[in-house]
């Protein structure tokens, strides 16, 4: 019975976006205290969605090249959109307040969400941190383009050789499908809510 | 003198074999070999870091059923996902600290989007994970969750023939 309950329970986090979906858009609240959706860029041609966080190690070995990521792409027409879905009562290093002190410390470029209900995180199916959802808009919606890793070296990015996110991004840009549309790379488990 | 030396360099070795675990660098096919030799034994590899806080709690659970199972042919590998180059810094260290008794690997791959898919399909990649084999069965099980020492135990009794 155990077994059953925990096969159900991460099939409902299995779940989520596959790549072709059209994701929702989300209204969260920014480090600088305003409220941010998609629909708010409305000159982007889509979402580098990012979900990370402060303490991770592994978002922490990424942090550089997420905001690299942002100052390469965003003037191109794809920003970072940085999400925490972490609860802070479960990993304190995640609340907004830290959340503000490290995008303040580390100057970042992009927008970094708070995911508080944890609602977005759960209806793109994201499990781990750093997870990306390379979005492309189109009249349909925000279209799921992409799903994974940044790259396939966690501990030095200049020995990457699959840079899987700038290569999507490159193909959308030129008009084409990404070839590699998803990875799967080690990361930290989301921290959900006890109660949920 | 010479002689001496060498005495010594041995003897320290002997000393550092028996105070330390022996942890090895691994390929996922050193451990994936020994699935495929036909035996009695049941294998619970668990997917771990020193920097992930549920996988560190979940630890002694997996000492836990070593030694309750002590007579029985389960071997245990907590497979560290730790870099390779933090073998000597961090993980070696932490397993003293912590007094792990258990077998102790860190994973060396360079694909880990193809080692991820290897382990499991439904695998994201998020840890702690376990994995358990009953090597005569071939009967394989996933998990992508922390455990609770209950559940590790009822597990491997489901897998077991």
């Amino acid at each position: 019975m155990a077994a059953l309950g925990l096969v159900l329970i991460s099939q409902t986090f299995a779940q989520g976006y596959k790549v072709g979906d059209t994701a929702t858009d989300f209204k969260l609240k920014n480090v600088n205290e305003k409220t941010l959706s998609l629909a708010d860029m409305p000159s982007a041609k889509g979402y580098i969605v990012i979900f990370t966080c402060n303490h991770c190690p592994y978002a922490q070995a990424y942090e550089q090249r997420i905001i690299d990521l942002d100052k390469k792409y965003a003037a191109k027409g794809y920003p970072v959109i940085a999400i925490n879905p972490n609860d802070p009562k479960v990993q304190p290093e995640d609340s907004f307040a830290e959340m503000q002190k490290r995008a303040r410390q580390k100057k970042y470029p992009f927008p970094y969400l708070f995911d508080s209900t944890q609602d977005i995180a759960k209806a793109y199916g994201a499990t781990r941190t750093p997870q990306v959802y390379l979005l492309q808009k189109t009249a349909q919606g925000n279209v799921v383009e992409y799903i994974g890793a940044i790259d396939n070296n966690t501990e030095d990015g200049s020995k990457a050789d699959l840079k899987y996110v700038e290569t999507a991004v490159d193909a959308l840009l030129t008009g084409k499908k990404p070839e590699t549309s998803y990875t799967r790379a080690i990361g930290c488990t989301i921290k959900w809510k006890k109660d949920s | 003198m010479k002689g001496i030396v060498l005495t010594a360099a041995l003897l320290m070795t002997i000393v550092w074999a028996a105070s330390a675990q022996h942890i090895k660098v691994v390929s996922f096919s050193e451990i994936e070999k020994n699935f495929r030799v036909q035996s009695d034994s049941i294998y619970v590899i668990n997917f771990w870091a020193t920097w992930c806080g549920p996988c560190v709690k979940e630890l002694p659970y997996f000492d836990q059923l070593n030694a309750v199972h002590s007579n029985e042919p389960l071997r245990v590998i907590l497979l560290s996902l730790d870099f390779p180059s933090k073998l000597k810094s961090t993980v070696m260290p932490f397993v003293k600290k912590k007094d792990i008794q258990s077998e102790v690997h860190v994973l060396n791959e360079k694909n880990m989007d193809a080692f991820i898919k290897r382990v499991s399909e439904t695998w994201s990649g998020a840890i702690p994970a376990t994995l358990i084999v009953n090597a005569k069965t071939g009967k394989y099980q996933f998990y992508e969750a922390e455990l609770t020492y209950e559940q590790l135990e009822s597990y491997y009794q489901q897998i077991k023939p």
